[in-house]
């Protein structure tokens, strides 16, 4: 799916990167943990959190992710906004709480992209 | 690429929110040469986890990177508390960080051990009361 869709799904406000989405997302991660998220190096082109603060865009930057979405309305600060620009990556916020988000997004076709091993 | 390049990083202890600059460099810098994505996600999450580290228990420290045809060499060096016990740090899940740490969204204990997963080569030296120097080495695929 694209970014757009994600973003019609999760009934999502776009902070920033509005241009960019057309971009294609094929997997996703739900974490507050910045290190779970690192666990896997996988692709994952969507970050879901609670977490508002920098190492949020940094964590996405390190894993090539194209998108993150704050959950519960949360929204981040100027700072945030600018790292984020800087790296091309999309900010949304969903209103829907971290289970509902990502379980309507895995309903909707977009997988874990890390199997257990 | 031919002759090796060496970056240098000095990476402030009061500033969490800055914590991650210096990886963010160093992957800017291997993909303007044109080192291979994967090797580049690998260099910048152990670096970045290093980091953090430095951050959250050592006020900091000095990173060096070395870039060559072959591998990308990082040496973190810092002048904190030192590790007591190694094998311990190295385990999933064992974390020293403060909460205020893990309300940031660190000290799940996952960083060590994802720095060795990211990396061919990983050795760790501490002395408790002097710092840890922590050398990592990911080779650079043909």
């Amino acid at each position: 799916m694209t970014v757009s869709d994600v973003q019609k799904i999760l009934k999502a406000q776009v902070i920033c990167g509005e241009d960019e989405l057309s971009r294609e997302v094929h997997t996703a991660c739900g974490s507050d943990m910045m290190s779970d998220v690192l666990a896997f190096v996988k692709d994952q082109s969507v970050l879901l959190t609670g977490l508002v603060n920098p190492q949020v865009v940094r964590t996405a930057d390190m894993m090539d992710m194209v998108c993150i979405i704050f959950v519960r309305g949360k929204q981040p600060d100027d700072a945030i906004i600018e790292l984020a620009k800087e790296r091309d990556i999309i900010l949304m916020a969903t209103p829907y709480r971290m289970f509902t988000a990502c379980g309507l997004l895995y309903e909707n076709g977009l997988k874990g992209g890390c199997d257990i091993s | 690429m031919s002759a090796p390049v060496i970056l240098k990083y000095s990476v402030p202890g009061d500033d969490f929110t800055r914590a991650g600059e210096a990886s963010s460099a160093v992957k800017k810098a291997l993909k303007k040469l044109g080192v291979a994505p994967d090797v580049i996600r690998k260099v910048a999450i152990a670096m970045y986890e290093g980091e953090i580290n430095m951050v959250i228990h050592a006020d900091g420290g000095e990173i060096t990177v070395e870039i060559t045809p072959e591998y990308v060499n990082m040496v973190l060096a810092d002048t904190g508390p030192g590790i007591a016990d190694i094998d311990l740090a190295m385990k999933e899940g064992y974390s020293t960080a403060p909460d205020n740490v893990r309300s940031l969204g660190f000290g799940a204990g996952m960083g060590l051990p994802n720095m060795k997963k990211y990396t061919d080569e990983m050795k760790v030296e501490s002395q408790v009361g002097v710092g840890t120097t922590v050398t990592m080495r990911v080779y650079v695929q043909p």
